[in-house]
């Protein structure tokens, strides 16, 4: 084996630039490949990480799929999920931490000669922790306030900066939102823009009692928000919420299709949103795997060439005691030699581009160790795979001729 | 003297076009060890078809061939290459060397395809060869830094160099001008002296002067195997 490899680079050798323009293909195959995985799966952490900023383990109970008269009914003006059902899963299900009711109103928020578009969120004190956010100054509205539907809100950072401008403090000063007026007990930590360009610091929240009753005048919810204990267990309480769902709305079979509510988990979030970009990394990954297989077919045309032009050379190996199979293993030699050494080179190069992008562009880049597995493992097989069929016609010529061919 | 070639009624056929050609239509002889032979004929006298089936590379159609004791006739090919590797050498008249290519590394290639020497084994049994035709100073210049007769001289420790019971010369110097034409065959005679066993095909009638024996073939049969009693010594 040591005098195969000695044989095949010395070949290799006499051909240095042939040998170099060989395994250009196989390099940018590589490279590409690698590169275009890192793209995909920077871009797919950066999704989940998007995701995460969320909330914790956030589920979302939203009303959904229902038909009446065979009419699909829009999502919005359906009002399935009652008061009831939040009570039912706040006091039945174990694997959730935190459940609130939500209902949303938008509107114009005023404070003295300034105003300010905005949404409030109606839900209960448990709010904060699924959504994770904190409270900076004053206190969260409390149990009490909900049962009062008493006329009191926390706001987001960027409110007070609308609605404040000339720095008083926000905490006891009433603003109105339309005709009513809140009273602001609290304001949030800042958490900045989200990865989707989402200030998070836009918002008011209220009790949903408030809003329920004094804005929108509804009884229904119009979703409801929980956080599972962990991560592992999203699944569980997932499929515990639906158990209850179920029971509540009286619907019997276990078809998804006929259900009146649609339950999805951050983590499925995280699934959907990335699967376009899923699909992107494939896509790109086919052609950089296709340049791959045309860097292949390069070797096999040179390897080709390379038994035609040393038909010679085989002859005379095999009139001095060459066996076929010693002919096969120095041709196949030779060409995972070249897409072996063209696949590290690759994966030298698709490093460097993909850390190159990482420093001067905006996308997230990761490497992963499997791509770089998997590309390797590619490039051997593609040296086997097309040095085959000339090793093996190397192999197979008849010593006479061979020795005798000009 | 054991016998290192021996034939009978060896026939070689060939299917050209659905026709039968008949290269070798019976050829019997014997070559004893430490003889040096010339076969001769013109073209298409069947030499080549001889050389071919003496030196295994290829199978006669009828008929017995023994090297060195051993029935060729039912070797499988890889078989025939092992026995090629151990007991030919052979020289060829375009010397056929590996290109840019040390005289040193040119020799070791036979003993490449045999896993019993090693590496500093190989170099100095290519180096003995080499001293043996003379390209002591020559080890490490390549074959397209030497004349055409240092060249075949490098082709000639080449089939030296695994100890053959048999070195088969083909037209060994039909690409050397006069002189150094005879430099070989001097190199072929100092060969023999020392106890090679060699056997020439040529077409040139003078080359048969210098050997022991000379066998002349002519559409596939010998017409004249005659032993060469006042042969010239170079």
């Amino acid at each position: 084996m040591g005098n195969l490899i000695s044989i095949a680079l010395k070949a290799l050798g006499n051909n240095k630039m042939r040998c170099f323009l060989t395994m250009l293909g196989i390099i940018i195959g590589v490279s590409s490949v690698i590169v275009m995985l890192a793209i995909g799966q920077g871009s797919k952490e950066s999704i989940k990480e998007q995701v995460s900023e969320m909330g914790s383990n956030m589920i979302m109970i939203h009303p959904g799929n229902m038909k009446r008269g065979g009419v699909a009914q829009d999502a919005s003006s359906m009002q399935s999920l009652k008061l009831k059902d939040y009570e039912n899963l706040k006091e039945e299900c174990e694997y959730i931490s935190a459940i609130s009711p939500v209902v949303n109103s938008s509107g114009q928020l005023i404070y003295g000669a300034n105003n300010h578009p905005c949404s409030v969120n109606g839900c209960n004190e448990d709010y904060l922790e699924i959504r994770k956010y904190k409270i900076n100054s004053g206190e969260m509205f409390t149990q009490e306030d909900i049962r009062t539907a008493a006329k009191v809100c926390v706001v987001g950072k960027t409110v007070v900066d609308k609605l404040f401008t000339d720095g008083e403090d926000p905490l006891g000063r009433t603003i109105r939102f339309g005709s009513i007026p809140l009273t602001i007990v609290g304001v949030l930590e800042s958490k900045g823009y989200n990865s989707m360009g989402q200030d998070q610091d836009d918002c008011v929240i209220a009790p949903y009692t408030t809003i329920q009753k004094r804005v929108l005048a509804i009884t229904h919810l119009q979703s409801i928000f929980a956080s599972a204990i962990s991560e592992e267990l999203t699944d569980k309480a997932t499929e515990e919420m639906t158990k209850i769902l179920r029971r509540n709305h009286r619907i019997e079979t276990d078809d998804t299709d006929l259900d009146d509510f649609e339950i999805r988990s951050q983590e499925e979030l995280a699934t959907m949103m990335s699967s376009m970009s899923d699909i992107m990394t494939i896509l790109l990954s086919c052609v950089a795997g296709i340049s791959l297989i045309v860097g292949g077919i390069g070797i096999m045309n040179i390897m080709y060439v390379s038994v035609t032009e040393r038909t010679k050379e085989i002859g005379l190996r095999m009139s001095v005691g060459a066996r076929g199979k010693d002919i096969l293993l120095q041709f196949l030699v030779e060409s995972i030699i070249i897409s072996v050494a063209g696949g590290i080179l690759g994966i030298v190069f698709g490093i460097a581009v993909s850390s190159f992008l990482a420093i001067f562009s905006t996308w997230r880049i990761s490497i992963s160790v499997f791509s770089i597995i998997i590309s390797f493992l590619v490039c051997s097989i593609v040296g086997i795979f097309f040095g085959w069929y000339p090793a093996k016609k190397a192999s197979r010529l008849n010593p006479i001729e061979a020795i005798r061919y000009e | 003297m054991g016998k290192i070639i021996e034939i009978r009624d060896l026939k070689r056929f060939f299917l050209v076009g659905g026709e039968t050609v008949q290269a070798l239509k019976g050829i019997n002889f014997s070559i004893e060890q430490g003889e040096f032979v010339t076969i001769m004929g013109k073209s298409g006298s069947g030499k080549s078809t001889l050389l071919n089936i003496l030196g295994c590379l290829d199978v006669q159609s009828e008929g017995d061939y023994f090297l060195d004791g051993v029935d060729v006739r039912c070797m499988s090919k890889d078989e025939r290459a092992v026995l090629r590797n151990k007991k030919i050498g052979f020289v060829f008249q375009s010397y056929n060397l590996l290109a840019k290519t040390t005289s040193i590394e040119n020799v070791e290639l036979p003993l490449m395809y045999n896993s019993s020497y090693n590496k500093i084994q190989r170099r100095q049994m290519a180096i003995k060869a080499l001293e043996m035709v003379g390209l002591q100073n020559r080890l490490y210049h390549k074959s397209n830094q030497m004349s055409g007769g240092q060249q075949q001289r490098v082709a000639i420790a080449r089939a030296l160099v695994n100890n053959p019971v048999i070195i088969l010369a083909d037209e060994a110097t039909g690409n050397l001008d006069t002189k150094t034409s005879f430099e070989i065959l001097a190199l072929f005679q100092e060969l023999h002296s020392k106890g090679s066993t060699i056997v020439f095909v040529t077409h040139n009638p003078e080359i048969a002067d210098y050997s022991t024996r000379n066998i002349v073939l002519q559409d596939g049969i010998v017409i004249e195997d005659s032993y060469n009693k006042n042969r010239k010594i170079i």
